[in-house]
């Protein structure tokens, strides 16, 4: 079929958002890596993935589903040492123990989401504590989980997919983003499907949800359980790429408090506030000691400098709760809002 | 949509044909039957021995004063308030304690005195809901876009188009509910409902806070649901006027007792009830 | 009985764990008075414990007469309970209680991050001159300071209760406390109540605090008693006062049980979550706590 010149083309409806993410794709998997030192990759990328894939999973539980967790960080220690475990005494190939992890992680999700069937808000948010501290003490207690090192620490196992060797950090870098995208997708899906609906049902008026005949209990502990089998990913992710050994010790409130940081800096209840929030959160620190490495030349200790950043996060967290609830994503949003008028009038 | 409407009009036609499905008007077994109630908050008899019974394709009003137990009526029948006595029966299964979680199963569906809608969702998505307790694909077939689930949802999405077209808010179907002016998040509350198909619709003051306009088109909107599908509706109203107008039968209770029951004309000319009820307008 | 060692020793635990159940009430109590007029669960209350505890060491560090330094930390700690109240509360006034308590949340990092920058992060030693020495009662051994510690929070309850009963300050609270909106509407201040209620939170984190810290030594764990505190207020319901002393006596005795009895077979260790497991049981039965309000949605 032939199109003459003075027949009038319709003009192909490009659907920009999707234009924008692939672009952004393409240049996460073919540019970074190229271009990145190791530096950025270890001490920035990486630990922005996981905490991304963490703040995605809660954000799922917490953003739409309205169950706010305080045991995140169990989660992603489940899906470390279950995955390592995995390895270890089945034999099993890393992708099988990645999806057998997730799979723990769920299954211990629904353990520990069960109360929400009873228990609403801050009882609930208590409750998650519970999780928090009980598979802490767990892993720290019973040494067979680190396979019976003396120290608790152990060093994670070669990230080999098939026979590709991923060990390197563009290789680690690769191992996350493919997880964090194929991940970031399914939640893409999830949020946009009828069961998506059904809950931010639940989140916004329970009883009323009941009622009309939302399937209540089932939604909320799905949600537990993917929720937490992504967190649990995020977890290898952390343990196996990031940090390369797989220890109890930083899977603590602290960093339980942090993926819930956030999500509310980034924005509840969107897909793109995880990641947001994430990169604040990972990068802010980093600014900050450069900041007072120029401006101090050393003057500043490291400890001191590690209760500025905590004071300073404290006060992100107030500020951003009572100026801009909907976090990051919001102002992003009327960012884009505002380029595509000046854009369309330009 | 203007199709819908014809639709709906061929459906009062022929019973059984339309989108909605029919009461079992054919039975002579009531759609509710209330037995004994009894339902008190510490010291607040709120219900003190209701018996109660609607009959399908009826239009069934409560009145009576604010405190009176109307709501804490409709919530022992949807299962939210648990009665300390009595029976409630529906469809010929009489329950001591409804189940909330089954009550759309069991064909009742309901709307709120205070609007309880789902804020973060859109219209479409708020009226859908109400379709979720027959949905039958499940999460993986719904994320993995399978054959089966994207015809299940394509089937909801013309389901409510059909409902909010007959109910004139097809033209906000995309719009966040919370963005949307009071009276018409009253319409998607009742779309909600309707789009289940129930056999039993329980009505919370659909028309508290409504302009007069407002309320004719929802007086309208009930009658013509009632008229073309059989079901049988309860209704709680304060404005008189429209309840006599729109009901068969009405129930009036007063601190939780019910002090008459029967159709307009009797109730106007009760004396109980002119005194207790309609005696500041009387007089 | 009495004389069968086994016994003694099991009643001991028993007498032990009450006593530092009512350290752990101590706690909550702030947390109850927040939440009763502000519906916020406080997450700040811990480090508020800490914040106090670390002011009035650093003074008397520096010769401040212990009298002298308790004034001081009072009035900063009333001072710091009125900002908070001022500043993070108010601006979120008409917010969700899950907003709320996630502000205190941050707020507990910047009062933390602020008390360390301000005194240092060393531990101090907190001396409030009272013995550890233990004394026997029938048989058993009890802590002197526990005792001691347990009479000032019984003090603390009965001031608090009096307060309430008679003053005018303490009515209108209740009054707030039962309904929010019937109080606005007979014109009581709500505002004053609350910078008044978040006052008194401040003075019983000091009290906590100087209690706490002579136990602990005052260093930046000491914020982490908001842990302890959590599953008694929970178990107690977060509305009452009476539901946090009774939860707390309930926490402290089976805990230490449990740590002697149950603990050998597990490893040990088990403070860290018992407490929680022993609350999310009473929930599953009572969602509200044991004395908590039930929540009842009007629809
Ligand atoms: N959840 C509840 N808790 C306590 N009291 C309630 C509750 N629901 C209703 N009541 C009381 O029951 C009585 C009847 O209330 P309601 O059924 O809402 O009356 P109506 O709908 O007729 O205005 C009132 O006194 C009301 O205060
Ligand atoms: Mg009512």
């Amino acid at each position: 079929m032939s199109l003459s010149a003075d027949v009038p083309v319709a003009p192909p409806r490009v659907n920009l958002r999707a234009l924008g993410l692939l672009a952004l794709l393409a240049v996460a998997v073919l540019v970074v890596p190229v271009i990145a030192s190791p530096y950025v990759i270890e001490a920035i990328l990486l630990p922005f993935l996981a905490l991304s894939l963490a703040g995605l999973g809660l954000n799922l539980l917490t953003g739409y589903g309205g169950q706010v967790s305080l045991g995140s960080a169990a989660f992603m220690a489940v899906g470390a040492f279950a995955a390592y475990n995995f390895q270890l005494r089945l034999g099993v190939s890393l992708p099988l123990a990645i999806v057998l992890a997730a799979a723990t992680a769920a299954a211990i999700g629904v353990v520990f989401g069960l109360p929400s069937l009873r228990l609403r808000g801050f009882y609930l948010a208590v409750s998650t504590l519970a999780a928090q501290f009980f598979v802490q003490w767990a892993l720290t207690k019973f040494s067979w989980f680190s396979n019976d090192s003396a120290s608790g620490v152990v060093a994670a196992p070669r990230l080999t997919v098939a026979s590709l060797d991923l060990d390197a950090p563009q290789g680690r870098y690769l191992f996350a983003l493919t997880l964090v995208v194929g991940i970031t997708f399914l939640v893409h899906r999830i949020v946009g499907s009828r069961a998506g609906v059904n809950l931010i049902a639940v989140r916004d008026d329970e009883t009323a949800a009941k009622v009309i005949g939302v399937p209540v209990l089932r939604t909320k502990l799905v949600a537990f359980a993917i929720s937490s089998a992504i967190i649990g990913v995020a977890g290898v992710i952390w343990a196996y790429a990031y940090l390369r050994t797989v220890e109890p010790a930083g899977f603590n409130l602290d960093r339980s408090f942090q993926v819930l940081f956030i999500i509310i800096i980034g924005g509840l209840a969107t897909i793109r506030g995880a990641f947001l929030g994430a990169a604040l959160i990972v990068v802010f620190p980093l600014l900050l000691a450069r900041t007072s490495s120029f401006a101090f030349e050393g003057l500043v200790d490291a400890g001191v400098l590690k209760l500025v950043e905590r004071v300073v996060l404290g006060l992100v967290i107030i500020l951003f709760l009572i100026a801009e609830p909907n976090g990051l994503s919001a102002i992003l949003g009327r960012a884009t809002a505002r380029l595509r008028a000046v854009l369309r009038r330009g | 949509m203007s199709t819908t409407v014809v639709r709906l009009a061929a459906a009062g036609d022929a019973p059984g044909s339309g989108v909605f499905s029919v009461a079992a008007a054919t039975t002579s077994a009531p759609a509710l039957a209330l037995d004994g109630i009894c339902l008190s908050f510490g010291g607040i008899r709120a219900l003190r021995d209701i018996s109660f019974d609607v009959a399908p394709g009826e239009i069934r009003a409560i009145i009576g004063p604010n405190g009176a137990g109307k709501s804490s009526l409709v919530n022992v029948i949807s299962g939210l308030y648990r009665a300390d006595a009595g029976t409630v029966q529906i469809a010929g299964q009489a329950f001591a304690r409804m189940p909330a979680s089954r009550l759309a199963k069991i064909g009742v569906a309901r709307t709120f005195q205070n609007l309880a809608l789902f804020p973060g969702l859109t219209a479409a998505q708020n009226i859908a809901s109400g379709l979720a307790f027959r949905r039958r694909s499940g999460l993986l077939a719904q994320v993995l876009g399978l054959s089966a689930a994207r015809s299940e949802s394509a089937r909801e999405d013309e389901e409510v188009r059909e409902i909010a077209a007959f109910l004139g808010i097809g033209g906000v179907l995309d719009r966040l509910v919370s963005t949307l002016p009071y009276g018409v998040q009253k319409q998607v509350d009742l779309a909600r409902a309707l789009v289940a198909e129930p056999n039993l619709l329980m009505l919370d003051e659909p028309m508290a806070g409504l302009t007069v306009t407002e309320k004719a088109e929802m007086a309208a909107h009930i009658r013509a649901v009632r008229d073309r599908t059989g079901l049988a509706i309860i209704l709680i109203e304060h404005d008189i006027g429209v309840v006599m107008e729109l009901s068969d039968r009405i129930a009036v209770l007063d601190h939780g007792v019910k002090i008459a029951d029967g159709t307009p004309v009797e109730i106007r000319r009760d004396p109980e009830v002119i005194r207790a009820y309609l005696g500041a307008e009387a007089a | 009985m009495m004389d069968s060692p086994e016994l003694l020793f099991a009643v001991e635990v028993a007498v032990g764990g009450l006593l530092s159940g009512v350290m752990y009430a101590l706690v909550a109590i702030g947390f109850v008075l927040i939440y009763k007029t502000s519906g916020v669960l406080n997450f700040a209350q811990g480090a508020m414990v800490l914040f106090a505890a670390l002011t009035f060491v650093s003074l008397v560090e520096r010769q401040v007469p212990f009298w002298a330094a308790i004034a001081v930390t009072l009035v900063i700690m009333a001072g710091l309970g009125f900002a908070i109240e001022r500043t993070v509360l108010r601006p979120l006034s008409n917010r969700s209680p899950m907003t709320l308590f996630m502000a205190t949340l941050g707020l507990s990092y910047v009062i933390e991050g602020a008390a360390q920058l301000i005194w240092g992060t060393q531990v101090h030693r907190l001396d409030l001159g009272v013995s550890n020495a233990p004394f026997e009662v029938g048989g058993i051994f009890i802590s002197t300071f526990d005792l001691v510690a347990a009479a000032i929070a019984a003090a603390m309850v009965s001031v608090l209760t009096l307060f309430f009963r008679y003053t005018r300050t303490g009515l209108s609270f209740r009054a707030v406390a039962d309904d929010t909106f019937a109080a606005i509407a007979v014109g009581l201040r709500l505002g004053r109540i609350q910078g008044t209620v978040w006052t008194a939170a401040g003075v019983v984190a000091l009290v906590a605090g100087l209690l706490w810290g002579a136990r602990l030594g005052v260093q930046f764990s000491l914020s982490l008693v908001v842990l302890k505190a959590l599953p008694v207020l929970v178990l107690g319901g977060f509305d009452s006062i009476v539901g946090a002393i009774v939860a707390g006596l309930v926490i402290g005795a089976t805990e230490k049980l449990a740590e002697v009895y149950l603990g050998p077979f597990v490893g040990g260790g088990i403070e860290s979550w018992f407490a929680y497991a022993v609350a999310l049981v009473v929930l599953l039965v009572r969602p509200s706590g044991l004395f908590g309000k039930k929540l009842v949605e009007r629809y």
